[in-house]
């Protein structure tokens, strides 16, 4: 108790910081460009898929029940307005990059942005 | 047996304090939700206090109160997730003997952020979010090492006292 680092917690750090540093440099490399798309998707299942060039205001609905608004300007995906009791999602930046996701962890709502080749791949599928 | 269950309640009400903390604290990591761990600093002091079996009763108390009292039910399964993940992980590596509290502390950061992110992957069914993990496991790295030290000292410092 009298020193605050051994030998064994500096090696643990090191190795511990080192995986940090690489995770975040792995994802780094594979960081999207400008995305073409907004997947949205209800508890994993694909609920549309929008383009992002053209400004449109989207109402996700579940059983006919308006839950989320998703909003599409200028490129970027933002949720404007939710059924949901944190509206977490609402307080969410606008997304525009390939990966990035908007979650209503509520409504089970995911919308994320996907790039021009996996949103070709997925209307082949 | 008395003073045992009033210091156990007054570990309770400083953990639900640094709920309330949390709280207030807004903090996006990219997806919603998501705390620092700040309370990891009153679990790894129960850790070296206490023991484990009381560390866990109160840590599983603490998150459903402070999800009843400034939360909502999903924020309770985040914590949950975070809370159970880390708590276990530190247990282990304390377990060992080997490493100091700032060690257990940063392990405990870093799953305590892995557990929310792998609840908050099976809520929506949807592990593209795996996408912030980099911003998760730093944050969660950092907080540790900081509540690390500061557990550390409260640690030497009460150490016998209570
Ligand atoms: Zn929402």
């Amino acid at each position: 108790m009298t020193r605050r680092l051994g030998k064994n917690d500096r090696w643990l750090l090191l190795i511990l910081a080192v995986i940090c540093i690489g995770i975040c440099i792995f994802f780094y490399l594979q960081r999207g460009e400008a995305g073409a798309v907004a997947k949205v998707t209800i508890a994993g299942e694909v609920y549309g898929t929008y383009t992002l060039t053209q400004d449109q205001t989207i109402e996700i609905k579940i059983d006919g029940k308006v839950t989320n608004i998703l909003k599409i300007q200028d490129g970027t995906a933002d949720v404007t307005k939710a059924s949901c009791p944190d509206h977490l999602c609402v307080h969410q930046k606008s997304i525009s990059r390939e990966n990035e996701t908007i979650v209503c962890l509520p409504n089970q709502v995911v919308i994320e942005i996907e790039g021009a080749k996996a949103s070709a791949l997925d209307s082949m599928t | 047996m008395k003073r045992k269950t009033a210091h156990l309640g007054m570990l309770l009400a400083v953990a639900l304090i640094c709920s309330y903390i949390e709280s207030l604290i807004p903090f996006y990591f990219g997806i919603p939700g998501v705390k620092l761990g700040l309370t990891n600093i009153v679990v790894v002091w129960m850790l070296y206090l206490i023991g484990a079996k009381e560390a866990f009763l109160i840590s599983i108390l603490r998150i459903l109160l402070a999800g009843f009292m400034f939360g909502n039910p999903f924020s309770i399964i985040y914590s949950l997730g975070g809370g159970i993940l880390s708590f276990i992980a530190m247990l282990l590596l304390k377990k060992t003997n080997r490493f100091q509290v700032v060690s257990i502390s940063v392990l405990g950061g870093i799953f305590h952020n892995i557990g929310q992110l792998l609840v908050a992957s099976l809520v929506v069914e949807n592990f593209n979010l795996f996408y912030y993990m980099p911003v998760l496991l730093s944050a969660g790295f950092i907080t540790g090492f900081l509540i690390g030290i500061l557990a550390q000292e409260l640690i030497a410092r009460l150490k016998g006292r209570l």
